[in-house]
């Protein structure tokens, strides 16, 4: 479901912006102030926001890019899929993924054996790419996430929480799970009809991590989050 | 049925939004370098230097996008033979394999996405600089594709990554990433920041210069 959001025209010549940084006078101003209006991240339109029904989105009178949302899940149940998503991570990284048979050789590898197999054969930049996209992005993202989400849920205050919230933004785009499991599949397949292949407990492990992500992130967009972040002037 | 946009974008009435949390800001023309008080990121009203940068890396994701083709990607070492593929060969010869559902994937993936991506960003780029007022919508959501299916194109790179590790079969058969792979990762990479660096509120500015 979404929802068109808009502002009259005459509206912005007594919308409450007096001050500068920030809006409108003090904490309350500015609550106020961003409980009524939104700016779309795409397009620049100004526009006033609307009450959605639960499971509904508001998307942007011009442009439709995605505004926000009105979520059913409480981030609670995102901070438990995280969870189990961290632990089928470390599964799908400790395990190999499949192994291979041909004449008498077995052969088997994780992860982190094939970045350093590409390191050891003179493709160090290929080595990093895939280390940084497949095992550390994903590793530094999940586990930031996961704090965060702790930090809010037991009511803690942390200096650093804008940082990681912006930290888990800026490597959001580089974590390539989902890319990295359609290489796995591709893989299989180019060598089924050669090899006997053996599926490790990796694999099993990043098909559980594929749909406990894509779970999680159908709870929770990180950018949801900055609205409970106080303000320091 | 149309009329001319009378409702302001944020930038139109002087209002700055935080690119990294999207806090709506006022600030003072003689502010220099504004902080945001939320999230502490730069503010800016706009990416900075977007179309400068998205060309320069647009450009380089375009020259290496030619050995990226042209070299080899991968090597296969067997008993009796050495086979050089490149990125299309590779896909043809997966075609006559009769994997064809599999070809179309790692052709979709390895070629049509990276070209796809240099033609569009370079069209983005030239309309918003020509200040294009020429449906915006489509141009957006044309952005909005391409933010989406840049990482696509890593498939092939993990492909090799696996392929690479695993078959180590001493001399029956042995496979290893050749040069191409490496442009290959950098026209990948490269892409993706260049859409980044990129400003789809540029799209819509020419329209509220042309009312406003
Ligand atoms: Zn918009
Ligand atoms: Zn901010």
């Amino acid at each position: 479901m979404s929802t068109n959001v808009s502002i009259d025209a005459k509206d912005h010549d007594r919308s409450p912006h007096p001050s500068p940084l920030p809006l409108g006078e003090g904490e309350q101003g500015f609550r106020s102030f961003h409980n009524s209006v939104i700016v779309c991240h795409e397009c620049d339109q100004l526009q006033r926001k609307i009450a959605l029904p639960p499971g509904g989105a508001a998307t942007c009178c011009r442009c439709s890019a995605l505004l926000y949302r009105n979520r059913r899940a409480t981030p609670a149940s995102s901070l438990a899929l995280l969870l189990a998503a961290a632990i089928m991570f470390v599964l799908a990284n400790a395990f190999p993924i499949f192994s291979l048979e041909m004449h008498g050789i077995r052969n088997a590898t994780t992860l982190f054996g094939a970045v350093q197999a590409l390191w050891h054969k003179d493709m160090p930049l290929i080595s990093a790419l895939v280390l940084f996209t497949t095992i550390l992005a994903p590793a530094v993202e999940l586990s930031t996430f996961i704090g965060v989400l702790s930090l809010l849920h037991f009511r803690r205050g942390c200096q650093a929480l804008p940082w990681l919230l912006r930290l888990i933004l800026v490597l959001e785009p580089w974590s390539m799970i989902e890319v990295f499991m359609l290489g796995v599949l591709v893989s299989l397949v180019k060598l089924w009809h050669m090899m006997n292949i053996v599926p490790g407990i990796a694999l099993w492990a990043y098909a559980a991590l594929m749909v406990l992500l894509a779970a999680a992130t159908a709870t929770l967009d990180a950018r949801e989050l900055w609205d409970r972040i106080p303000l320091r002037a | 049925m149309s009329r001319p946009h009378a409702i302001p974008s944020a930038a139109a009435i002087g209002l700055h939004t935080c690119h990294a949390c999207g806090l709506v800001l006022r600030v003072p023309p003689q502010l220099r370098q504004a902080r945001c008080p939320r999230c502490h990121a730069g503010v800016h009203l706009r990416k900075p230097d977007s179309i400068t940068r998205t060309w320069a890396l647009l450009i380089a994701a375009a020259i290496l996008f030619i050995p990226a083709n042209l070299l080899t990607i991968m090597e296969t070492h067997s008993l009796n033979s050495t086979q050089r593929d490149t990125i299309l060969s590779g896909v043809v010869s997966l075609w006559n394999g009769g994997s064809w559902p599999l070809a179309m994937l790692v052709f979709f993936a390895s070629i049509v996405v990276p070209m796809v991506k240099l033609i569009s960003l370079t069209f983005l780029l030239l309309s918003v600089q020509r200040g294009s007022t020429w449906r915006p919508l489509e141009r957006a959501r044309l952005y909005r594709l391409l933010e989406f299916i840049g990482r696509w194109s890593m498939l092939d790179i993990y492909v090799i990554t696996l392929l690479s590790a695993l078959v180590q079969l001493q001399s029956f058969a042995s496979v290893s990433a050749g040069p191409g792979s490496i442009a290959f990762g950098a026209v990948v990479v490269l892409t993706m920041l260049a859409a980044m660096t990129f400003d789809p509120r540029l799209i819509w500015d020419a329209l509220d210069q042309g009312h406003g």
